[in-house]
């Protein structure tokens, strides 16, 4: 068994697309607060170091890291401590800072964020990336692999365009051999909420087809719900107390469930 | 590789670089770069489009062009001999040893579409070859990108820029002076935070933002016309405002912009009477304002 801050966490889940803005921060931060659901302690370490969206999906946007002598402490969503973040938005002087490095600082942060922050036990350690294939992703791949990560959970939206990106960070997957835990199709379809049509903003079952091309697990399709980014933006709470009352709920537990299970582990019905 | 501060060196054959840009993925920087490179060259200008995305190029698929581009006589000048990372790189990664990026006083031809020149990494790798590279390979093959292209005596070059701050941003920002940068984003707090990180780090190098862009901005129905604001309401009109600029554009979603991408024809050429082909028409007759102002 390895040494180190992660040698106490069971599973490693790594959020990859190839492509920007499909949705990854959003399927992980629901990934997370799922598992939270079910029971199980979790980590999230946000990667994106001139992006970082995690802090604001789960409303600590401005926190602070504190020093423990185990290493940075993350930062916890509620006394109960079962949902920890780490993301360099906890580390700027103020948030709207541009993050301009070149790949050797983002390489030697990113290990300081796998080697320094005292986790503790965890059940499950979800790391959110930017993305692309570069410094971010080659550091991860390499420091993670005496852990034994469980695999990938690719996200993508319907569309050729995106498609081409995601097919790129599969095969990125697979030359760095870690496992693809599955494909998440998000943003497939819209809901107008006056007349129920639905409407292929980005086209169609594109995620799909593609995890079938690759011959992994389609862990399912996502809807557009407006409603998601006014639950997120909402003044006063946080999407973390109010994550159950989006219509995407319910699509995501089944998400979890199977990324659970493809993780070898058990599948907790709530 | 010279040692020293960078030196910003305009393009030879260019006259203006703007660069589209975010902090975000996925807010539509290239449908933007796309639409808005074919609604200049309609308005009469010799454009070029430079996909600087070495890990997602998405210009290829848009602008419907594929194969290898030429490889042509320049007038010497560029990188030195020793100056072909790239090139072995490529040959690493099983693309043919007769493309990839030619040594000095070799330039690649752009490929052209819709009245625009073209260049992408895209031309350069396989379809779903990953670029599985370091920033300092990035750095060596942006420069030669930027470098080794025979533009032929453009008006305005138009930079796609990848998601991020990092090394492309860096490389670009301080290698080639620009005369403008374009502000993509989408109008929920995610995408603004990113946003004005990208617009921040182009004001801390002087570069000028000609204005934002606010795209997606709501979903039409077409079928009740009911309209919703799925990513929030005037997020970007409002974050503009307070950071003093202006709006080039207003996009709403729809259907056609996606599959028209897909399909690689922007909707400016296929749908040149529709509402947002005029938008985009609108936008670049502004952008062509900021920058005769500027100049």
């Amino acid at each position: 068994m390895a040494d180190g801050a992660l040698a106490n966490v069971k599973h490693i889940v790594l959020v990859l697309s190839g492509k920007g803005g499909v949705g990854k921060s959003t399927v992980t931060t629901e990934l997370a607060l799922s598992l939270v659901e079910q029971g199980k302690r979790v980590g999230v370490l946000d990667v994106d170091l001139t992006g970082p969206s995690v802090p604001r999906m789960f409303g600590v946007d401005g926190a602070q890291v504190h020093q423990a002598s185990t290493g940075w402490v993350p930062v916890y969503t509620d006394e109960t401590k079962r949902l920890g973040i780490m993301s360099i938005g906890f580390l700027l002087q103020n948030k709207d800072d541009a993050v301009v490095w070149r790949g050797p600082k983002k390489n030697a942060m990113i290990r300081q964020f796998l080697q320094d922050v005292a986790w503790g036990d965890l059940d499950y350690l979800l790391i959110d990336t930017p993305p692309g294939t570069s410094d971010e992703h080659i550091s991860v791949a390499e420091y993670l692999k005496e852990y034994n990560p469980d695999g990938a959970v690719i996200v993508t939206t319907p569309q050729a365009v995106s498609l081409a990106d995601v097919r790129k960070e599969l095969n990125f997957c697979r030359k760095v051999k870690i496992p693809i835990l599955g494909v998440v199709e998000n943003m497939s379809g819209f809901v107008c909420p006056h007349c129920a049509e639905c409407s292929d903003i980005f086209s169609k079952g594109g995620g799909e087809a593609m995890a079938t091309e690759f011959n992994v697990d389609f862990l399912g399709r996502v809807p557009i719900d407006p409603g998601l980014t006014t639950l997120i933006e909402a003044d006063g709470g946080s999407f973390v107390d109010r994550f159950t009352q989006s219509a995407l709920y319910p699509i995501f537990k089944k998400i979890t469930a199977k990324v659970v299970a493809n993780c070898g582990d058990e599948v907790i019905e709530s | 590789m010279s040692r020293g501060l960078p030196v910003k060196k305009p393009i030879a054959g260019v006259q203006d670089v703007i660069a589209v840009a975010s902090g975000k993925g996925g807010v539509g920087k290239s449908t933007t770069s796309v639409n808005l490179a074919v609604a200049l060259s309609l308005l009469g200008k010799k454009v070029g489009l430079l996909d600087a995305d070495l890990f997602g190029p998405s210009i290829p698929r848009m602008m419907n062009l594929k194969g290898e581009p030429d490889i042509v006589d320049g007038t010497g000048g560029g990188a030195d001999e020793q100056n072909s990372w790239p090139s072995r790189t490529m040959r690493n990664a099983k693309i043919s040893p007769d493309v990839g990026i030619p040594r000095a006083a070799k330039l690649l031809r752009p490929l052209t579409n819709y009245g625009v020149q073209c260049m992408s990494m895209g031309f350069l790798v396989g379809d779903n070859a990953p670029v599985v590279w370091r920033g300092l390979m990035v750095m060596k093959a942006l420069e030669q990108l930027l470098r080794q292209v025979d533009w032929s005596g453009l008006d305005i070059l138009v930079i796609d820029m990848p998601p991020g701050t990092g090394d492309t941003q860096l490389t670009i920002t301080q290698q080639v002076p620009l005369s403008g940068a374009i502000i993509v984003s989408t109008p929920q707090d995610v995408a603004l935070a990113d946003a004005r990180k990208g617009a921040n780090m182009f004001t801390k190098v002087d570069v000028p933002i000609l204005g934002m862009v606010q795209n997606m901005s709501f979903f039409c129905c077409p079928n009740c016309n009911h309209s919703t604001h799925i990513f929030g309401k005037d997020g970007v009109i409002a974050a503009a405002k307070e950071m003093g600029m202006s709006i080039l554009g207003d996009v709403p979603l729809h259907a056609d912009v996606c599959s028209t991408s897909d399909y690689g024809k922007p909707i400016v050429v296929s749908q040149p009477d529709s509402a947002h082909a005029k938008v985009y028409k609108q936008m670049a007759e502004a952008t062509l304002a900021k920058l005769q102002a500027r100049s």
